[in-house]
C-alpha cells in the first residue's frame, strides 16, 4: 500500500479583495507517486489558483484561509506545506515540486538565452556548481528533452511555441522533482505539436518516475492521458474519478456537460452548442 | 448570393536578414477553394501551414503573389474603394478575441463604425435601431453596448467580433480560428452560433482551424493544407472517417478523441479505398465534384516521411 506523495484536505484560498472572492472552496484531492492526475475546469474555476496554492506562490491578495496540504518527504514523514517558511520553502519548491507555467509563448525572459534562464535555477538551488558545470547539466537537460544542445545559445523569440514549451519542461525537471504541476501546458499549441509534447511527457515520466499533476480545460485531453482526472466548478472539485468510469458513467451534471461539450472526432456523438446553467442546489450543496 | 472562389493563389514572402541574396518563401502555393452560400468549408492544417495566409488574401488584406480571387465570378477590381465594397460582401472573425476589439472604445463604437462606413444605417436611431439588432443575433444584451471590451469575457468578445463581421450585412463569412483563444466548454457555443446564422442569411463560411473535431461537425467539405500545399480535399465525413494522406493521418492520430478506440496511421490505407483520387496536381476545381475525394501523392515528399518515421517511434 503506498502512500500518496501529496495529500490536499479542504484547502480554501480567498481573494481578500473588497468583496472577497472563495476562488477554491475546501477542495481535497490526493496524488500517488509517479501518477497524472488531471484536472479540468472552465476559465476561473479555481484551477490555476489550486496549483498556485499547491506550489506556494499564491500572492495578497490571495490567501490561504484553511485546510493543509501535507507532501510525503522521501524519508516517508509528511510535512505540511503551508507551514514551510524562509529557506526550507526555497528548499522544497523546484527539487520537490515545480512547475509547467501556462503560456508557452511568454513565460519565458525575453532577454536572456536559454542557457542562462536554466542555468539560473542551478545559481539558485545548486550553488556548489560552478559555471562549467551549470552550462553542462543545462545541455543534458535539453538534451534529455529532445533538443539540439546548440540552442542553448539562442533566445526564446528564435524557438517555436513546441521548443519553448520543451524549455519549460527542461527547466521543471531540473533538480529531478517529485511532482510537476503543468498549468496548460499546452493551449496555445497546435494538435500535432501537442501530441508530441504529451508523449514527451510521458516518456520523461517513465525514465523519471516523477508525478504530474495537469491543468487544461480540455477534458478530451485529459480523459485520454491521466490516470485518474478531477473536474472543478466554481472553486470545488465536483467529482472525481478514473478516465474510463468518467467517461461512461459521468454523475455530476457538470462533467455530463462537459463530456457534451466536444464532439467525438470519429464516433458520431451529437453535437449540442448549449451553455452550462448550474440547476439548484448541485454546485452549491 | 455569393460564391467565394479561390483560383490558383499563390503567396510568396521574401526573407531577409538570412544572409543569402534571395530567400523566398512560398507560404500558400497553388491553392484553389470554392464556398458556396449556405455552404461550410473548412481549412485545416498545423500552424506554420498557410491558411492564416490564406485568411488574409481571401478578404484583401494581402495582395496574392498569383491567381486570382473570384466573387460570384467577377474579379474585384483593385483600389481603396474597391476594397471597400469588397469587404462589404467578405467579412472576416478574427483569432483573438483579446486583441481583434479596441481596447479605448465602447462596444457600441466598435459596432457602428462599420455600420457607418458601409452605409447601412444614415441616422441617430437608425443607428441605434440596428446595434440592438446585431447584439441580438449574437444573443447579446444590448446593455452589453455601453461596456468597454475588458468588461466582457473570452466568449462574449467573440460574439461581439462576430456581431462586428455581420454588421455590413457581408455574404461571405471567413473565420480564423475562431474559438481556439477560447474554453473548450464555451466553444460549440459559438461554432453554434455560426452554423445559425450560415442557415438563417445563407451565409458562404470559409471556416479555417486546426480542431478535426468541429471542422467535422461544422462543415460540409474539409481542405486540410501542409507547407502551403492542399494535400486532401473531399467531404467532412469522408476525410476524417477516411484520411488517406498520411499528413491527414497524423493530424487524425493527434487530435484528442477518447470516445474512439486510437486511430492508427497506415500508409498503405488508400489500397483499401480505390474510390479516392490520388494525384501530383491539384484537381481543376471548375470540373471537380465536392463530393470527389482527392489526395496528393506523397512517394516524394522527403520531409513528410521523416515526420512519419518520428510518430512511429
Amino acid at each position: 500500500m503506498t502512500e500518496p506523495l501529496l495529500s490536499i484536505h479542504d484547502l480554501t484560498v480567498e481573494y481578500q479583495t473588497e468583496t472577497p472572492v472563495q476562488a477554491v472552496r475546501s477542495v481535497s484531492l490526493h496524488i500517488m507517486p509517479g501518477e497524472i492526475f488531471g484536472l479540468a475546469g472552465e476559465s476561473g474555476c479555481g484551477k490555476s489558483t489550486l496549483a498556485y496554492a499547491i506550489t506556494r506562490l499564491l500572492q495578497p491578495p490571495a490567501a490561504i484561509t484553511g485546510g493543509s496540504i501535507l507532501w510525503r518527504g522521501t524519508d516517508g514523514i509528511s510535512t505540511d506545506v503551508l507551514d514551510l517558511d524562509g529557506a526550507e520553502l526555497r528548499a522544497f519548491r523546484w527539487s520537490e515540486i515545480s512547475m509547467v507555467f501556462q503560456g508557452a509563448m511568454n513565460a519565458l525572459n525575453p532577454v536572456h538565452t536559454v542557457r542562462s534562464q536554466i542555468a539560473d535555477i542551478f545559481i539558485d538551488h545548486r550553488t556548489k556548481l560552478n559555471r562549467r558545470q551549470r552550462t553542462a547539466r543545462a545541455a543534458e537537460l535539453l538534451h534529455t528533452v529532445g533538443i539540439d544542445e546548440r540552442r542553448l545559445t539562442s533566445y526564446p523569440h528564435e524557438l517555436s511555441g513546441g521548443m519553448r514549451q520543451r524549455v519549460m519542461i527542461a527547466m521543471a525537471l531540473a533538480l529531478r522533482p517529485r511532482l510537476i504541476v503543468m498549468d496548460e501546458p499546452t493551449t496555445a499549441l497546435d494538435v500535432v505539436v501537442q501530441r508530441s509534447i504529451i508523449e514527451e511527457i510521458n516518456r520523461l515520466r517513465r525514465e523519471f518516475g516523477f508525478a504530474v499533476l495537469f491543468i487544461t480545460h480540455d477534458l478530451g485531453l485529459l480523459l485520454e492521458i491521466s490516470d485518474r482526472v478531477g473536474v472543478m466548478l466554481e472553486g470545488r472539485l465536483v467529482e472525481e474519478g478514473v478516465p474510463d468510469r468518467l467517461l461512461n458513467d459521468p454523475r455530476h451534471d457538470y462533467t455530463q456537460h462537459l463530456l457534451r461539450s466536444f464532439p467525438s472526432l470519429r464516433g458520431d456523438a451529437p453535437v449540442t452548442g448549449t451553455r452550462y446553467v448550474a440547476s439548484k442546489g448541485v454546485t452549491t450543496p | 448570393m455569393t460564391t467565394l472562389e479561390a483560383v490558383g493563389l499563390s503567396k510568396e514572402y521574401r526573407v531577409r536578414g538570412t544572409g543569402l541574396r534571395t530567400s523566398r518563401l512560398l507560404a500558400v502555393d497553388n491553392v484553389s477553394l470554392i464556398v458556396k452560400p449556405g455552404e461550410t468549408v473548412a481549412l485545416v492544417g498545423e500552424s506554420g501551414s498557410g491558411k492564416s495566409t490564406m485568411a488574409k488574401m481571401l478578404i484583401r488584406l494581402t495582395e496574392p503573389s498569383s491567381g486570382t480571387i473570384l466573387l460570384d465570378g467577377a474579379e474585384p477590381r483593385p483600389g481603396r474603394h474597391a476594397s471597400k465594397d469588397y469587404r462589404s460582401r467578405v467579412q472576416m472573425v478574427f483569432q483573438d478575441p483579446f486583441s481583434s476589439l479596441n481596447p479605448a472604445l465602447p462596444i457600441r463604437h466598435q459596432l457602428a463604425r462599420p455600420l457607418r462606413i458601409h452605409g447601412i444605417v444614415r441616422t441617430g436611431s437608425e443607428e441605434q435601431r440596428e446595434l440592438v439588432r446585431l447584439m441580438e443575433t449574437v444573443n447579446l444584451a444590448s446593455g452589453f453596448l455601453d461596456k468597454y471590451p475588458h468588461e466582457l469575457s473570452g466568449g462574449q468578445r467573440q460574439r461581439v467580433a462576430i456581431a462586428r463581421a455581420l454588421a455590413p450585412r457581408p455574404e461571405v463569412l471567413i473565420a480564423d480560428e475562431p474559438v481556439s483563444m477560447l474554453d473548450v466548454s464555451i466553444r460549440l457555443e459559438i461554432l453554434q452560433l455560426i452554423d445559425d446564422l450560415k442557415r438563417d442569411r445563407n451565409l458562404a463560411v470559409l471556416y479555417i482551424t486546426h480542431d478535426l473535431a468541429t471542422a467535422r461537425h461544422f462543415s460540409t467539405q474539409i481542405v486540410v493544407m501542409r507547407t502551403g500545399r492542399v494535400v486532401e480535399r473531399g467531404l467532412s465525413d469522408d476525410v476524417i472517417v477516411n484520411p488517406i494522406h498520411p499528413y491527414t493521418q497524423l493530424l487524425v492520430r493527434a487530435a484528442p478523441d477518447p470516445k474512439s478506440p486510437p486511430f492508427v496511421i497506415d500508409p498503405t490505407r488508400y489500397l483499401a479505398h480505390p474510390e479516392v483520387v490520388i494525384g501530383d496536381a491539384d484537381p481543376d476545381l471548375a470540373t471537380w465534384s465536392p463530393e470527389c475525394h482527392w489526395a496528393r501523392a506523397w512517394d516524394d515528399d522527403a520531409a513528410l516521411a521523416a515526420l512519419l518515421d518520428a510518430v512511429a517511434v
